[in-house]
């Protein structure tokens, strides 16, 4: 993965930098000697690794203000950094960079049930926000499978997603307000108490900018009062197909459940070794189907789903009787990747989406990519919403391998496209995916985005190699070719 | 001299766009033309009339999503998901009843450029929550895309929130691909009469925090009340505040019986079911006690739940402000008297101590003129957004005005 190269001009002031911040952030606010350093060289990718040239953990809004001031005049780029689970390459650090960490920013600062929002600092985690409001009966949705760790900024720099998002949303449906920091230090507030921000919806595209656009400092959301009650059916099929159509009459039948998630045989497997709950090894697919909601509504639809997976030809169905067995029924695909982890020395998580229907046809190229590559594969997906997470099994320590299972990624992020999918459903572009931009977008399509880019960060200080395949200056993209003369369109009709 | 132009597909709109650009010619940009009097009111040389483009282009319900050119009639996607029981969850208001249309009927691309969303807005999200991808041509006349087909997809910007409530202002849209969601089997609404505006806003508050996943809470003062074609609310003779749930049938009836219990102690209770149900949540969605007379002021507040009762009677008390909530209390619906300034700045004010915002809805073309019809913004935030403009729209050709004067 190729990054842009280092500024020797930069690299030349190092010391004088360092200096720069500690008079911004004093103590032990910025970090400079390598072993302290090395914690930060890679996040939740690591396969790739890179020591940033300093790290600075501000404390308060205006000492990130004062940075990207400092560091926008003096023309020093910036990766900011939440938490570090970034499965995407996110945040990882640049040579000629300055890390900014978020940890500190670890507050909630107002809990309202009457609004239903609790404002936060970024740096909180996911799970610490539905911590905050439980005892209340209250909970944040989203919630990505890292929500112990994940901080809340890191959240909305990449719109995660998770297990409950088919009927809760993503982050980006979750967020009330904002405020940020751009790279010239103004301090922008957006959104609040209130929905829906006023103007242009910079809300919605902060959302899932991976960095690149600004700083979020602090964080208003919406929290909801928790489902009265959840049950789980866990079903078995003899084909993908037959699991895949089940999937798709469930939807058509009217019926959104909180969750419905399905497992290849490869991952059925694994799973039952490490933690056998008793899910049907000799199954090809697996369904965990829940059903979230008042008490009346889950038992009706219970019936309604078996009813369905029934007439699919379901080989085994199980529906969850206490909260135990719901929860027995999840540890399986909750433990997923460890339990892959202790069949495969290495394995590389992939994260492409395709329209439900789709899920046989890309289940079929991917058994047949996996003889091209000579490399196994197991799946589990966020059936309901076609998010498939492939892991690709190899050694990392055998010459090639590693090459081998990014180029095998590579292909089924193409097929995903190609079926009418994108390269990545929740976990970012990021550096892993960013040279397939152009699988899916146009030269011109990216343009525009980059020159979107512009309007907050004209220098390209913020976050710089990540997303976007080829980096240009405003400048050029600015420019424009307009063709004069006469009208253009005999054909349309006007009056 | 001003035209019209009316392309027929997307390389007719790029080539109108082309035109005007070379020209720097500025045109406003019309779907079916029902909501051109939202907005600043401002002067364009040409129009591009977007009628031509219309039709589903594609409607997959095992997929929730449907696909349709930009002036592709509201009545028509409507039609087609109701057919197989779905529905816009996001609840788009009808705006002809209170900006006095007659001719013309709303389109799925002014619903997406005005981020249109309804009463269930506060279950369901927006109408922003629901655009997965679009096809569009920039005010540079270049064709783009962003998004996709499917909802689980974080692959570069998300352009399509941008888009969404831009008026036409960032790129003129030629195909939109959105969400939609099955359509609830039975819709009961729990009515409880009588409560002043901070009474109403506690029932709702307790409505929307009960696990009975409440899809709509409006309050109605007495006086509109009267205003409604549903005979139990036209005469209840109090105020009414609503609260709607939907879903399955079972699931329904067991919520209604038990969040009556739960507000028993707020005041007399009632219920209305299905048809009358949903003709009032129309009403809500469109406003449409609000309607007469004509030459009243529109205001539409969107600020924390808690704030819109106060708003509405600080406003009512100085102004003679009428108005209803919506949106548990978050929404605040405003008719004022007839006035050149429309009352912004007062308006404003009040809103000012909670946060949010207010945007003028109906007033004459000179005060949409003269008076900023959206919520003026803090100087770095107004420079921001003039700056991703200009990244769409270098020249300023599209809708230039419409949202803010000079840009």
């Amino acid at each position: 993965m190729l990054m842009p190269k280092p500024d020797e001009a930069v690299l030349a002031k190092r010391g004088e930098i360092i200096a720069a911040l500690r008079e911004i952030v004093p103590g032990e606010g910025v970090i400079a000697e390598e072993d302290e350093m090395r914690v930060y060289e890679s996040d939740g990718l690591s396969a790739y690794r890179q020591m940033p040239m300093i790290v600075v953990l501000p404390e308060t809004t205006e000492q990130v203000a004062e940075i990207l001031r400092y560091c926008h005049a003096e023309e020093v780029k910036v990766v900011p950094r939440g938490a570090g689970t970034s499965l995407s390459g996110g945040a990882l650090p640049l040579a000629d960079a300055v890390l900014l960490g978020l940890g500190k920013f670890n507050r909630i600062l107002d809990v309202d049930f009457e609004n239903r929002a609790v404002v936060t600092q970024p740096g909180v985690t996911n799970l610490g926000i539905t911590h905050a409001v439980q005892d209340q009966g209250f909970y944040y949705a989203p919630d990505p499978s890292s929500q112990i760790a994940c901080s809340i900024g890191g959240n909305i720099a990449e719109n995660s997603g998770g297990v409950h998002c088919l009927k809760y949303g993503l982050t980006t449906n979750n967020v009330l307000g904002i405020e940020f920091v751009t790279i010239e230090g103004e301090v922008i507030r957006i959104g609040g108490k209130h929905l829906d921000a006023e103007g242009y919806d910079l809300l919605g595209l902060m959302t899932g900018s991976e960095g690149l656009l600004g700083v979020v400092t602090e964080v208003t959301v919406r929290i909801l009062r928790k489902p009265a009650t959840a049950r789980a059916l866990l079903v078995g099929f003899a084909s993908s197909e037959a699991a895949g159509t089940c999937v798709a009459e469930i939807i058509g039948a009217g019926v959104i459940p909180g969750g419905m998630e399905m497992m290849d045989n490869p991952a059925i497997n694994a799973a039952e070794d490490f933690v056998g709950t008793g899910y049907p090894r000799d199954a090809a697919a697996l369904l965990i189907v829940e059903l979230d909601g008042p008490e009346v509504e889950v038992d009706y639809l219970i019936g309604r789903v078996r009813e369905i997976a029934e007439a699919n030809g379901a080989t085994s169905l199980r529906v969850s009787e206490s909260e135990d067995e719901r929860n027995a029924f999840w540890a399986g695909r909750k433990s997923a990747f460890p339990a892959v982890g202790r069949i495969s020395p290495d394995y590389m998580c992939m994260d492409g989406t395709i329209p439900r229907k789709m899920l046989p046809e890309i289940l079929r190229r991917m058994s047949s990519l996996s003889e091209k590559h000579g490399l196994r594969v197991a799946n589990v997906f966020h059936a309901g919403d076609g998010n498939l997470h492939p892991l690709i099994l190899f050694d990392a320590n055998q010459p090639g391998e590693l090459e081998t299972a990014e180029a095998f990624g590579g292909d089924i992020l193409k097929a995903c496209v190609e079926l009418g999918g994108v390269l990545t459903g929740e976990h970012g572009v990021g550096i892993e995916k960013r040279d397939l931009m152009g699988e899916m977008f146009t030269e011109v399509d990216l343009d525009q985005q980059q020159r979107v880019k512009c309007a907050f960060d004209a220098k390209g200080l913020l976050n710089p190699g990540k997303v976007f395949p080829k980096l240009h200056r405003c400048a050029e993209l600015g420019r424009m070719v307009v063709h004069q003369g006469k009208m253009p369109f005999p054909d349309i009709p006007r009056f | 001299m001003a035209s019209t132009f009316q392309p027929t597909d997307d390389s007719q709109v790029l080539d109108a766009v082309t035109w005007a650009l070379a020209e720097v010619a500025p045109l406003e940009i019309v779907g079916r033309g029902s909501k051109r009097g939202l907005g600043r009111n401002f002067q364009a040389d040409h129009s591009l009339d977007l009628s031509g483009l219309s039709g589903i282009n594609f409607y997959e319900p095992e997929e929730l999503i449907l696909s349709a050119k930009p002036a592709t009639p509201m009545a028509e996607i409507e039609a087609a998901l109701a057919e197989r029981g779905q529905m816009l969850a996001f609840e788009p208001m009808d705006m002809r009843p209170i900006l006095g249309m007659g001719a013309g009927e709303g389109s799925i691309g002014g619903v997406f450029a005005c981020n249109l969303s309804g009463p269930r807005r506060v279950k369901s999200g927006a109408a922003r929550d629901h655009l997965l991808g679009f096809n569009a041509v920039s005010g540079r006349a270049e064709a783009f895309k962003s998004g996709g087909r499917v909802v689980k997809n974080v692959t570069g910007y998300d352009l399509s929130k941008l888009i969404t409530g831009s008026h036409g202002t960032l790129a003129v849209m030629t195909e939109l691909t959105f969400k939609v969601l099955p359509a609830p089997e039975k819709t009961y609404t729990v009515l409880v009469s009588g409560l002043d505006g901070a009474a109403a806003t506690r029932a709702m508050a307790a409505a929307m925090n009960s696990a009975h996943e409440v899809a709509g809470a409006a309050f109605l003062p007495a006086a509109l009340a009267g205003r409604s074609d549903v005979s139990y609310v036209q005469g209840a003779g109090s105020s009414i505040t609503a609260l709607r749930l939907e879903g399955f049938g079972p699931s329904v009836e067991q919520r209604c019986r038990e969040l009556r219990e739960e507000l028993a102690e707020f005041g007399a209770l009632e219920e209305l079911h299905s048809h009358n149900s949903i003709r009032f949540w129309t009403e809500i969605r469109d406003a449409t006690c609000l309607t007469a007379p004509a030459d009243r002021l529109i205001w539409r507040l969107s600020v924390p739940p808690t704030a819109g009762h106060q708003v509405l009677a600080t406003l009512s008390e100085s102004l003679g402000a009428k108005g209803f909530l919506d949106w548990s209390g978050g929404l605040v619906w405003l008719s004022l008297p007839p006035s050149g300034d429309a009352a912004h700045e007062p308006v404003r004010a009040s809103i000012a101590p909670h946060g949010g915002h207010a945007t003028l809805v109906r007033a004459s073309a000179d005060t949409r003129a003269s008076v900023p019809v959206f919520q003026p913004q803090p100087a770095p935030l107004a420079a921001l957004s003039a700056r991703v403009k200009d990244s769409f729209d270098p020249k300023r050709i599209l809708n230039p005005g419409r949202m803010v004067a000079g840009s």
